[in-house]
């Protein structure tokens, strides 16, 4: 039986604007299972960034109920949340957001700095992963030396880190020329294989179709999900 | 995860090298001001400190004079109203632990074509006891040369450079003083500078009754012009200043009302006031140091406010991986107290560097003393950490997806 890992009810976010009340997303229901493939689309404004961050919980709900993991987000504080951040969940930025002042290695073992790793496991870990991700000649290299879908790879392996059950990735593409985009999904697509629960934001449709499911937003609504019968072959 | 903290706020820090380096300046301005003026005004103190030590302990000087005649009054210790029956006389009181009169006066000594002017003082061996002063070399004179009023003389360490410079050993050489011959039988310990400044060390003591036979010729026979007393013990100052006046004004019929022909010092209170003037300048000096001090704390909190918004999507970075609230907050607080520390080490190096210039170009006595190099120390990680805070806690409390957001 697959378990839940994302259970979403009845969920509602709004904006104070200096113009009033915005709301972003009204009556959000989706449940989505362990080892998932999700993506979320929708055209600017539709609210799955917004979405997307509360699932990350970077950002709260102003009503209704998130459950990851069976546990209620909404009782935890902001220590709790970061914990989720930095164990449970990992993130996958369009802008990569390395620091750019860190080598690689730094850059992938900061999440371990927080979960209070020794120096010599941190390193142990990131080495392993900057060599799954195809960077192993780069351990020492700044962001800025290498190409944007090497850094891409980077942030994948900081987000993989901490063993996370699931990864986020908001426009992970979006950066990118279409054969690096190609690659990176690659990446996502033998990560789900591993049994990951990946969930991308995206507005392109090549690349939704790795995903095994595909949640469409409008105006903060979501008006399709559905199977996507003609996943691509997974490498 | 504590040095993986210290080492990211180095690398905060190098990256904007200038910078840090000017906040820091104002904390290495601050601190060594600090320290520059602590040594200072310690140094004073020492020296001081050194000069009340050197005078001894419990002191009283009885001046002769201090008459007013026709409305000018002339100077204490000019007119001889004292005699050495009134020291004796001093020297039975009951509170009294020791006295010595004493006649004092410049002359010109000669050794062997070199000449000086310098203090002569006549008095008895007791004075050695009460200013805790003996000889380096030779020995003192004793109460068998004040009978028989013998020429001999003890040489300070001043007068035995000036005279005899380093290659002549002065004990059993003939000095004149006043062109008349005294033998050298001691020479001095160095006493350094009196409070009020003078050279101690550049004295000839010989005993009273030459010098007032032979080289003061004084008008009256067994006058003297002061007479140095020493109290049992701190408790009895105060009535024995009253009972020496008294009893002095008795021995010269002085009426009630009529003002006395000399005039009594309190040595050992004038020390305590000269001390205390000292600490009080001292005090102000590090006062207004630690001005700067402020300063440079203030300096670091608005480059950490600066450094703070321009790093909000990092922050923002660090907590999407899961930093929490007191790792921002520890991580900005480090790097403040990392520039306060650092700024302060080269603050104390800087201010011991000016100790010593100041010790090297004006002569001016140095203490660099543990303590406040400590006090530096702690006030500039206070500093740090105080001025520190707002800025990180300020960045602890961003809103992640905001911070993130940041351009």
């Amino acid at each position: 039986m697959t378990r839940h890992v994302i259970e979403i009810a009845e969920l509602y976010k709004d904006y104070d604007t200096p113009a009033g009340v915005f709301p972003v997303l009204k009556d959000v229901n989706l449940t989505i299972d362990e080892g998932d493939y999700v993506a979320i689309m929708g055209p600017s404004g539709s609210g799955k960034s917004t979405f997307m961050n509360i699932l990350g919980c970077l950002d709260r709900p102003t009503k209704g109920e998130y459950k990851l993991d069976n546990q209620s987000v909404k009782s935890l504080d902001r220590n709790d949340l970061a914990k989720l951040r930095n164990k449970t969940i990992g993130f996958v930025f369009q802008g990569f957001n390395l620091l750019a002042r860190s080598s690689l290695l730094d850059n992938v073992s900061l999440p371990l700095v927080y979960a209070s790793d020794s120096k010599s496991l941190r390193d142990d870990k990131s080495k392993k992963l900057l060599e799954k991700v195809g960077l192993g000649k780069y351990l020492h290299s700044k962001p800025n030396q290498i190409s944007g879908g090497q850094q891409q790879r980077v942030a994948i392996a900081r987000a993989l880190i901490n063993q996370p059950r699931i990864i986020l990735a908001d426009e992970p593409t979006g950066n990118l020329d279409s054969k690096t985009s190609e690659e990176i999904m690659a990446l996502f697509d033998s990560l789900n294989k591993e049994g990951i629960t990946i969930i991308i934001v995206t507005h392109e449709n090549d690349i939704a179709d790795h995903a095994s499911r595909q949640v469409r937003f409008l105006d903060g609504k979501i008006v399709e999900d559905r199977c996507n019968k003609k996943q691509k072959e997974k490498t | 995860m504590f040095f993986s903290m210290l080492s990211e706020a180095w690398h905060g820090m190098s990256a904007n090298r200038l910078r840090t380096f000017l906040t820091m300046l104002g904390m290495v301005i601050g601190v060594g001001a600090v320290v520059l003026m602590m040594a200072i005004g310690e140094g004073a103190q020492q020296s001081i400190k050194r000069s009340i030590d050197s005078m001894g302990s419990n002191l009283f000087v009885i001046l002769s004079g201090s008459s007013s005649s026709s409305g000018s009054r002339s100077a204490s210790g000019s007119s001889s109203t004292l005699n050495m029956n009134d020291a004796t006389a001093i020297g039975d009181l009951e509170d009294i632990g020791a006295f010595a009169p004493i006649s004092v006066g410049n002359a010109q000594i000669i050794y062997a074509g070199n000449n000086s002017n310098t203090a002569i003082v006549g008095t008895t061996p007791s004075y050695f006891s009460i200013r805790r002063w003996d000889v380096e070399s030779g020995e003192l004179f004793s109460d068998a040369d004040i009978r028989s009023a013998n020429r001999v003389a003890l040489v300070g360490k001043t007068v035995v450079e000036n005279l005899f410079g380093d290659e002549i050993d002065p004990i059993g050489k003939t000095i004149r003083i006043k062109k008349s011959p005294f033998t050298v039988v001691g020479v001095l310990e160095g006493k350094g500078q009196s409070f009020d400044g003078r050279d101690q060390d550049d004295t000839i003591i010989v005993p009273i009754t030459t010098a007032q036979r032979k080289l003061f010729g004084n008008q009256i026979p067994g006058s003297v012009r002061m007479i140095m007393a020493q109290a049992k013990s701190e408790k009895y100052m105060g009535v024995a200043e009253d009972t020496i006046n008294v009893l002095i004004r008795q021995r010269h019929n002085i009426r009630e009302n009529a003002e006395s022909d000399f005039s009594i010092r309190n040595l050992t209170a004038m020390a305590k006031t000269a001390s205390e003037t000292t600490k009080t300048m001292s005090m102000l000096l590090g006062a207004i140091a630690s001005i700067s001090l402020l300063v440079g704390g203030i300096g670091i909190m608005n480059i950490m406010l600066v450094s703070v918004t321009e790093r909000t999507r990092e922050i923002g970075i660090r907590m999407a991986i899961g930093a929490r609230e007191k790792d921002i907050l520890l991580q900005f607080l480090l790097e403040a107290c990392v520039i306060s520390i650092v700024g302060c080490v080269i603050g104390v190096a800087l201010g011991l560097g000016g100790a010593m210039l100041v010790k090297k170009t004006f002569g001016a006595e140095i203490l660099i003393s543990m303590q406040s190099i400590v006090l530096a120390f702690s006030v500039a990680a206070s500093v740090g950490v105080f001025f520190g805070y707002y800025p990180a806690s300020k960045a602890a409390k961003l809103h992640p997806i905001e911070a993130l957001r940041y351009q």
